[in-house]
């Protein structure tokens, strides 16, 4: 009987159970899953991390011999094997990619070298690599050097006392910047907004005869004394300049002559020892940071754009949170929950969902257009017709990726209102508390560190935003940041550079694609630390806030 | 369900009520009270008074409306959409669902301690002084001595004047239930509202609290709701049995419990269910 019982129910129910019920095979696809999207990530990051970089190494800088006769010197970029059009050779061949430079001499920043045509190949320790304001790097010899006069063949000048002739070039070439773009930029607004005062007064009085006031005048002759004396003054500065010249060669032996002020940095790649190497590639690094850019955005720094990213973004912040949190506020706490808040709830959703460009074109007609244009006529008539504010500019750009991160924003800091358990609002109504009270002393500092999440999510996401922002105001070089020195020091409507749109710029949209990789590269990386940065710090101040309203379950 | 309520109409004919203990006269008198959660009506003409100064238990299984009715003296149902009432309820003479009376105010003078401990994440010191923070009291010196009196008078003074300023979140389950009390008092209402206190407490916990609530009793009016039916007997001095919406048995706690009337209070007091 017991036994009979036994063999029944072990027929029914086997004692292993099937493959699918155990579910092994699920794990090994759910993890595979995993495994393949975070190899893909490491992968890009890796990608990315690893020719940022090196794209600032100094590598040695090769003097190659040809079989025809010519000689060519550069530095290795990469090699590729590849199938020559004639076939004159079975099968493929090797070549290499050397950036080569002396653009202004040959016409080409990179060459490509076939290896069947290297007849010799040699590391002279003399040759030196010029970092040059104009034209990119020059390779070649130095062969002579004149300061104001003073000859000297390079022979006698040690490295030390070339890099003090830059220095003191360097040193020139700011103080003649000082005074045009300081000083007489400064003289220029002046002049603008005296030009604009007049303008407006004739347009309030509708003639265009009427003499403004005399006492502009006055100050108008005296700004433009003032300027010209300035200019004279940076004429005479800048003529002195010229008779600071290194005099460098190629390997052909064409010279070429170049002001020193306009070498930004000069090293001997072959002789460098590994600290030199360093200095220069820190000294590299510096200057993306912090220069601005040169070379149509290939060469220099993205300093202004690092800038523009930090403003843009910040501003959106500033507009979207108290945007967001107020919106989700009213959805969550004070709308009587029925189907119309459940439709604008939906509809927020998919506002998050809509592609970027699409709150580029409304930035850019409402924005700038509409309510630009309604500024313009109403307080800058007299800029007319250059606009204002009726064109993309920083506010504007700022407007619209905060409506573009509102959703983000609402959404995140509606789950933190709604995870704000009810006895904690009860117990505050319990104690007399008004529901505005409520909301301020209890629930928002409990929903905060979900607020936070959400804002630095926004944040990291606006950061990162290139397409609306090729409409509203970012351009690809901006003489002018939206904070300086000029009276009212903030400036919301003028463009500015970002990192995401100079990323697509730089890659794609320069002369010389090859030059400007290594800026894309090391862009992107930063873009990338950017939003790290951004995400790390919301992580911290969550958990900061968190920890401070733990609550002692027991 | 409407079969349920149509047996226990057959069933629990109207309250049977005790002589009360108290001499001190109603502050709060429910008056055919009836209350609808949307189409779901939970309260069935409710008729008692709760005695000036003294404690009142309200028991009964789950579900039976003891804690709606609790929630009703402070019109914290309001929270609730749909929400229906009809018939009055009295308190100090003003009726409490007219139209005109101010919620706040009203909250303000009934002071309520819920089932879960639930202070706010700041520290004791100013969970204590919240009611006073709403008030927009700002003399420094008397939210202080505010603070003092009602932990004393919450009996948490002696366990954590030290650590005033700290989260009120790393209190122990007790100690945050008698917190919420000292914020109760804090506000000084005249009644104190009490829905399952110690539920949610161990037993030396729960002793600390009902010992508290029995010194608190005399300076303010209290109504308790509670599961444990040693508890309403050790605590309260009146009794409310309900039993599905319905006020079935009231009076004084010792005849509640010794001599009930109705057989549904006879079954529940004796354990046969709840």
């Amino acid at each position: 009987m017991t036994q009979q019982a036994v063999t029944a129910k072990t027929s029914r129910r086997s004692a292993y159970a099937p493959l699918s019920a155990r579910g092994e095979p699920y794990i090994w696809l759910l993890g595979g899953a995993l495994a393949a999207g975070v190899l893909m990530i490491s992968g890009f990051l890796i990608l990315v991390a690893w020719n940022g970089f090196k794209a600032f190494w100094p590598g040695p800088v090769t003097v190659i011999t040809l079989k025809d006769g010519g000689t060519v010197a550069g530095e290795f970029t990469r090699s590729e094997s590849f199938i020559p059009a004639e076939s004159t050779a079975s099968g493929p061949q090797n070549r290499a990619l050397y950036r080569v430079g002396n653009f202004d001499i040959t016409n080409e920043d990179f060459k490509w070298i076939n290896e069947a045509d290297i007849k010799s190949t040699s590391e002279p320790e003399d040759i030196l690599f010029v970092e040059r304001l104009e034209w990119g790097p020059f390779i070649g010899r130095l062969v002579a050097v004149n300061s104001d006069g003073k000859q000297s063949p390079a022979a006698t000048l040690g490295p030390s006392a070339i890099g003090k002739l830059i220095s003191m070039a360097k040193a020139r070439r700011q103080a003649l910047m000082d005074i045009q773009r300081g000083q007489m930029g400064v003289i220029n607004s002046k002049l603008e907004k005296i030009r604009l005062k007049e303008r407006k007064a004739r347009l309030e009085r509708k003639t265009e005869d009427a003499h403004p006031a005399s006492v502009s005048d006055d100050q108008t002759a005296a700004l433009e004394r003032k300027h010209a004396a300035l200019a004279a003054q940076a004429q005479k500065l800048d003529a002195q300049d010229t008779a600071y010249t290194f005099t460098f060669a190629d390997v052909s032996g064409v010279e070429k002559t170049i002001r020193q002020s306009a070498v930004v940095r000069l090293y001997a790649p072959n002789s460098l020892g590994i600290s030199g190497r360093l200095g220069v590639y820190l000294g590299r690094w510096w200057e993306f940071l912090s220069a601005e850019p040169r070379e149509a955005n290939t060469e220099g720094g993205v300093a202004p754009a690092i800038f523009g990213t930090f403003v843009m973004t910040l501003m959106m912040a500033l507009l979207v949170a108290p945007f967001g949190v107020m919106a989700a506020l009213y959805l969550r706490e004070y709308a009587r929950q029925s189907w119309l808040v459940s439709l604008v709830r939906v509809c927020v959703n998919n506002m998050a969902g809509v592609p970027s460009i699409v709150y580029g074109i409304f930035g850019l007609g409402f924005f700038a257009y509409g309510v630009g244009g309604w500024i313009d006529v109403m307080f800058y008539p007299e800029r007319l017709p250059s606009p204002t504010f009726g064109a993309g500019g920083v506010l504007w750009a700022s407007l619209t990726l905060a409506l573009l991160t509102a959703p983000v924003v609402i959404v995140a800091t509606e789950e933190a209102l709604s995870a704000v358990p009810q006895s904690a609002r009860e117990g505050s109504l319990a104690c007399g508390a008004s529901k505005w009270q409520t909301i301020r002393y209890i629930v928002l500092p409990k929903a905060l560190p979900g607020i936070m999440t959400g804002l630095i999510l926004a944040m990291a996401r606006g950061a990162g935003e290139v397409a609306p922002l090729m409409l509203v105001g970012v351009v690809k070089l901006a003489p002018e940041l939206p904070v300086d020195m000029i009276f009212p020091f903030i400036h919301l409507e003028r463009s500015f550079m970002c990192l995401g749109f100079h990323i697509y710029d730089v890659g794609f949209q320069s002369r010389n694609a090859e030059a400007g990789k290594p800026i894309v590269f090391m862009t992107t990386l930063l873009l990338m630390a950017v939003v790290a940065t951004l995400n790390a710090g919301a992580i911290i101040a969550r958990n900061r806030l968190k920890a401070r309203y733990v609550s002692g379950h027991f | 369900m409407s079969n349920a309520i149509s047996q226990a109409n057959n069933e629990i004919g109207p309250t049977i009520f005790h002589p009360m203990k108290g001499d001190q006269g109603a502050l709060v008198s429910v008056k055919d009270f009836s209350l609808w959660y949307g189409a779901r009506q939970a309260l069935y003409g409710v008729e008692m008074e709760l005695e000036k100064g003294l404690v009142t238990a309200l028991i009964g299984p789950s579900g039976c409306g003891k804690s709606t009715l609790l929630r009703s003296f402070n019109r914290m149902n309001d929270l609730i959409d749909g929400l229906k009432i009809s018939g009055s309820i009295l308190f100090d003479g003003q009726q409490i669902f007219a139209p005109d009376v101010d919620v706040i105010g009203l909250r303000k003078r009934m002071g309520m301690v819920f089932q879960k401990p639930n202070p706010f994440p700041m520290s004791i010191a100013d969970n204590v002084a919240y009611p006073l923070k709403v008030d927009g009291v700002r003399d420094r010196q008397l939210i202080e001595q505010t603070v003092e009196k009602a932990l004393k008078a919450s009996a948490l003074w002696d366990e954590i004047k030290d650590r005033l300023h700290q989260s009120a979140l790393g209190l122990s389950g007790g100690q945050q239930q008698r917190l919420c009390i000292a914020r109760a008092i804090a506000a000084d209402p005249d009644v104190l509202l009490m829905d399952e206190p110690c539920s949610a407490l161990d037993p030396v916990a729960t002793a600390k609290i009902e010992e508290l609530i029995s010194e608190l009793a005399g300076h303010y009016t209290i109504v308790i709701v509670t599961h444990n039916m040693q508890q309403a007997a050790r605590v309260s001095h009146n009794t409310a049995f309900m039993y599905l919406g319905r006020l079935v048995e009231y009076g004084e706690t010792g005849a509640i419990f010794t001599v009930p009337r109705a057989d549904k209070t006879r079954e529940y007091v004796t354990g046969r269910f709840g």
